[in-house]
């Protein structure tokens, strides 16, 4: 939807708050995400050519940051605890619409589907998505890491202020990708809906957030050449019992994922654990950055349908609008400079 | 024993051949000429549309008929150039309503300007079709998906949970239907910005495209597609053309996030000029 420019620029401003604030997840089905299952009675029902069917929408929304907390040192909350980390989230969520705060002329939180907790999303006691390394934090970076995150500092820097150019913008604002698509698949801030559809010897991914697709072949086909790079990567799955695992490389490294570079390989496992309900895993593995590969754990709860188009690129008044405005505050500031000069 | 045989094949053989020759004859449209090509099937039992499809016209162009021209952009030189077209609309005009052939002739006159497929911006239908870049259809019971290269553009296509469209958007919405061989896609709710092609041919949000996916081989479809929109034609019109199948064992969809090479061109003027 067209309404898509305006919370982008917000969105990302609070995703920094929840992450570094949020202690996330709940208690309602933490038997399904948190407690690592020893039996699994459930069996996906199946397509009509035999693979386990996780078709459907999806979401992965949720209060529960990929990395523990500073200050938690436990795997997981207790429910009270849980519920009262969510109450603190939605709280930090909802100020930003205080009446009379420049957040709130932005936009507001409180119109239906932006405030994560007026729609359904993925609760879990424990209190980060990371579970290796097991203190819920991602490793350390690399010696060639350090110097690739530094070196991408200072590229950006070159890049100018934000609102310098189209180009020196964030991501999102410029509707190129999301949080959403990955992979790994992560919430999104809100509309983190996905639409999966399988045929034989493919599994669709549709991300609400700019109508992203992935298409994951499963016919054993090896990765294409390394020179074809892709904002998203290229996917091949297999089918591991009834976990669909998907490998993903050919990054082209524009879109770090926490930091992550072009050499960036993940690995996703998608287990249909109950009707409404999908384990989704990811590995994130990139021996350029990290000294070792790490992993998270989190799930898609089955959610209403159908998803609507989200033409963000083509109703982008936002980055127009600023660019605009920066530059006339420019022209203000310099005429402004000038007849102080003459003065 | 042995010659009979033969006869016998060739004379089945030749009315296999003239059969469809004599039902060219009388024959109006391609569906009409389209063999009783049996597709294979689904696991679900429905005809298997799956693959990877794409045209081979000049239709981005200008889905009328259409001479050889210049490039648009001088420095393209001939790389740029239009290709002729004999076209792909039934009868060979598009019945316009006078006021709309104007507009239609001010778009092309403007098109550098004003064509939405230069910003980047999704294609509309069936102009997605029929861009030039390949699209995968993927085949569900309930779901049918229609996923194009060009700035990632996607439909969902529902067979089973079929409503109204919510409000305006530039793919439409699409409910779909099997009529024996033929997948029938019904497409309504679209918003008036997208263009047919880069000659300026257009439509209103009034615009309702029924399209018809029916296999003639194992690699080709017959997409035929009606137009209806009282707001800028007389009448409804047809538009058809074969699809062609990707055999390449590796074909795949690739990414064309187009966004990022138009960011110059939409808003280049808008950048931060370096202190004087």
């Amino acid at each position: 939807m067209t309404r898509a420019w305006a919370p982008t620029r917000g969105a990302r401003r609070w995703l920094l708050g929840v992450v570094a604030a949020f202690l996330a997840a709940s208690a309602l089905s933490a038997q399904q995400t948190a407690v690592p299952n020893t039996a699994r009675p459930y069996k996906a029902p199946r397509t009509p050519d035999g693979q386990p069917d996780i078709q459907g929408f999806w979401t992965n929304s949720t209060y529960t940051s990929l990395e523990r907390p500073d200050g938690v040192t436990k795997t997981y909350y207790t429910p009270a605890e849980a519920e009262a980390a969510i109450k603190l989230a939605i709280q930090r969520e909802g100020a930003q619409t205080e009446p009379g705060t420049t957040a709130d002329v932005h936009y507001d939180f409180s119109q239906f589907g932006l405030d994560r907790s007026q729609s359904l999303f993925v609760r879990n006691l424990r209190t980060s998505l990371i579970v290796d390394p097991a203190n819920g934090k991602i490793p350390p970076l690399t010696e060639e890491g350090k110097r690739r995150t530094a070196q991408r500092a200072e590229e950006q820097k070159k890049l100018g202020g934000r609102w310098d150019s189209a180009e020196s913008n964030q991501l999102d604002d410029r509707c190129l990708i999301m949080a959403g698509p990955g992979p790994p698949m992560m919430d999104a801030g809100y509309n983190s809906n996905y639409q999966i559809v399988q045929s034989s010897g493919v599994v669709m991914i549709l991300t609400e957030m700019i109508h992203d697709v992935r298409i994951v072949t499963l016919d054993g086909r090896p990765q294409p050449d390394a020179k074809v790079r892709q904002w998203m990567g290229v996917s091949r799955g297999r089918w591991e019992g009834e976990t669909l695992v998907v490998e993903t490389t050919n990054f082209n490294g524009k879109n770090p994922f926490r930091g992550s570079d072009e050499n960036l390989k993940v690995i996703e496992r998608f287990t249909r654990l109950a009707d409404d309900t999908i384990e989704y895993k990811f590995t994130i593995d990139d021996p350029t950055m990290w000294t070792r590969p790490w992993t998270a754990e989190s799930a898609m709860k089955k959610t209403v349908g159908p998803i609507f188009e989200h033409a963000c690129h083509e109703g982008n008044f936002g980055l127009y609008n600023t660019l605009v405005g920066a530059r006339l505050e420019e022209k203000k500031a310099a005429e402004e400079a000038l007849k102080k000069g003459s003065k | 024993m042995r010659n009979r045989l033969l006869i016998g094949t060739t004379l089945a053989l030749m009315a296999g051949w003239l059969l469809p020759v004599l039902t060219n004859v009388a024959a109006q449209t391609p569906a009409a000429q389209a063999p009783a090509y049996r597709a294979p099937r689904t696991p679900d039992g429905k005809p298997n549309l799956n693959g990877i499809w794409q045209t081979m016209n000049t239709a981005n162009w200008n889905i009328e008929a259409h001479p050889a021209g210049p490039s648009p952009v001088r420095e393209l030189g001939a790389s740029g150039a239009v290709p002729a077209g004999l076209g792909i609309v039934d009868g060979g005009e598009i019945p316009y309503l006078p006021a709309a052939r104007k507009k239609q002739q001010e778009n092309y006159a403007n098109r550098l300007k004003l064509d939405p497929e230069i910003k980047c911006y999704l294609p509309g239908v069936p102009r997605s079709t029929y861009q030039g870049m390949p699209f995968q259809i993927i085949q569900s019971t309930k779901h049918i998906m229609l996923i194009h290269e060009f700035a990632g553009a996607v439909r969902t296509v529902y067979m089973t949970d079929q409503t109204e469209a919510p409000a305006d958007s530039w793919m439409g919405w699409s409910n779909g239907r099997w009529e024996g061989e033929t997948l029938v896609v019904d497409t309504k709710g679209f918003n008036d910005l997208s263009w047919f092609d880069r000659a300026g041919n257009f439509h209103s949000d009034a615009l309702h495209v029924v399209e018809r996916f029916t296999p003639r081989s194992a690699e080709t479809i017959n997409y035929e597609v009606t137009i209806e929109d009282p707001k800028v034609f007389s009448r409804p019109w047809k538009m058809s053309m074969p699809l062609y199948k990707h055999v390449e064992r590796n074909a795949q969809i690739l990414e064309f996030r187009c966004v990022e090479f138009v960011e110059d061109l939409l808003y280049g003027h808008l950048r931060k000029q370096p202190a004087k």
